[in-house]
């Protein structure tokens, strides 16, 4: 498949380095001020290096990307909530074009899913969108695996730098601000951790997971949502005497999403530690499955969407 | 199944053990006599369940002469039909048969100025408007009684009621402005 990938961040530059391993050809690459675009495939490397080094991706203009001969367009540009644009303009470009999309932005999957839908219906492409749920952890391919109609809920922990907070606070009995300045220094919580630890990011989360087993009807503003920056040190000292824990569990269900800090026992599968995500899909005929792994970063997210890749049918 | 180690995870490969635990209580009627009260308490550590208190009601006794005892435990849910069965197997009465008899027994932590916001009248609004009964509190308040401090409350609820129970606490830490962490339900987690 020839990929044109938007967005040149952590994600969509793990898609341009990893593409070749599993047998597909990059013929652009674009940030939000240039493109690299190569109809013969760009040199990665070289592309890949400049941006990193701070210069230009390439001497196109991202407009461009859409000229050229592509069978997938990535979508690997920063989520944007409400209208979810750009993104949502990239896609409906791409089906428009009979093009496959594959997203790894949440916006537009989470606010806009039936329009999405509704393109896609009328388009010969298709589009696919593991990688906006759980980073590298394959879910969505096990809910359709299982057939959504037999999911009845999932449950579990897609926030890593909210589970890390927790993780620390209850390993070191320290409170938020002390723990959150650590999670910043070593990177797992970035400059403004607003949308992590207020519960919004995993509530997208969730927010996909609904519209999956309800084929639409959720956007983020159907969601309860409440975030961990609330709870003190003392609470998860009070929790672990009870052989308990606190964590920031999502719950996707057909009645709606809730997201919020919520008791388990310590030992349970969903008290995850440190930056690792879980989640429990519940079947009606299988019992529960559970599914664990990394759920952020640019080579395991760029894991899913090349999986996706991988999933979608010849144009 | 008494001869198996207890607290062990592994004894029972067909129960689901990851889903979590769950509190019940459990009535026994004991006879008279010694070592009546441990024989009926091996079984429960045998299977899996983990011991939180027993009432041992030595000055009650039950219309047919024995000696009612309160067990509370938790255990995974899979594993709690095995502990009645095990127990019953040991000739020990269970006097609350049927899985609609046991009680339920649910942990939540409140955050907040729990203090100024009148602590006692929560509890008393947990028990009246949630259907509930506060079994035991612990409170932290490590920066004074003026600050923010954390509760943790073991509350009993009528068996098939947490969900709704749990609805009402929200509502009534929505009017305190105070933060409820809620347990995930075993029978969610299972």
């Amino acid at each position: 498949m020839k990929l044109a990938i938007l967005g040149a961040g952590d994600v969509g530059r793990s898609v341009a380095d990893l593409a070749g391993e599993y047998g597909h050809d990059v013929v652009a690459l674009a940030d939000s001020s240039h493109a690299a675009v190569d109809p013969d495939g760009i040199a990665v490397e070289s592309v890949l290096e400049r941006k990193v080094g701070g210069e230009a991706v390439g001497t196109a203009d991202p407009e461009d990307v859409f000229d050229t001969d592509y069978d997938v367009l990535v979508e690997a540009t920063p989520t944007t909530l409400g209208d979810a644009e750009p993104g949502f303009s990239h896609v409906q470009r791409a089906l428009e074009a009979d093009r496959h999309a594959v997203l790894a932005n949440k916006g537009p999957v989470a606010e806009r899913y039936e329009e999405l839908r509704a393109l896609e219906a009328e388009s010969a492409g298709s589009i696919r969108f593991e990688a906006t749920v759980g980073g590298a952890i394959p879910i969505l391919s096990t809910i359709e695996d299982s057939t959504p109609e037999a999911v009845t809920a999932v449950r579990g922990v897609l926030n890593g730098t909210a589970n890390f907070i927790l993780t620390r606070m209850a390993a070191e009995g320290l409170d938020y601000e002390h723990v959150l300045a650590e999670a910043q220094d070593l990177g797992v919580a970035e400059a403004d951790p607003t949308f992590d630890v207020d519960g919004t990011d995993a509530a997208l989360k969730f927010v996909i997971l609904a519209n999956v087993l309800s084929d639409g009807g959720f956007a983020l503003e159907d969601a309860t949502v409440e975030g961990i920056q609330n709870i003190p040190g003392s609470a998860l000292d009070l929790a672990a005497e009870d052989g308990r824990t606190i964590r920031l569990i999502g719950e996707a269900t057909r009645d709606g999403v809730r997201v919020g800090p919520r008791l388990v026992p310590e030992n349970s599968a969903l008290a995850v530690t440190g930056t690792r995500n879980i989640v429990q899909i519940e079947t009606r005929h299988a019992g529960s499955l559970h599914t664990s792994g990394r759920g952020a970063g640019g080579p395991e997210t760029a894991t899913a969407v090349l999986s996706d890749v991988g999933r979608l049918p010849p144009l | 199944m008494g001869n198996v180690p207890a607290s062990s995870d592994e004894d029972d490969p067909d129960a689901e053990t990851d889903g979590g635990v769950r509190a019940y209580t459990v009535r026994l009627e004991l006879v008279d006599e010694p070592g009546e009260l441990l024989s009926a308490l091996a079984p429960i550590a045998d299977n899996g369940g983990n011991l939180l208190s027993i009432h041992h009601e030595r000055g009650n006794i039950t219309p047919r002469g024995h000696i009612p005892v309160e067990v509370d435990m938790e255990c995974p849910p899979d594993r709690f039909d095995g502990i009645v069965e095990a127990l019953r197997d040991a000739g020990i009465n269970v006097i609350q048969a049927g899985e609609e008899h046991y009680g339920e027994e649910i942990s939540v932590v409140l955050i907040g100025h729990l203090v100024e916001t009148d602590l006692s009248n929560t509890l008393s609004r947990i028990e009246d408007e949630a259907d509930a009964i506060v079994q035991d509190l612990s409170l932290t308040s490590p920066e004074g009684t003026d600050g923010v401090a954390s509760a943790r409350a073991r509350l009993a609820i009528n068996s098939g009621r947490s969900t709704e129970a749990l609805e009402t606490i929200r509502t009534i830490g929505t009017d305190k402005d105070l933060t409820v962490v809620e347990p995930l339900l075993a029978g969610d987690a299972a």
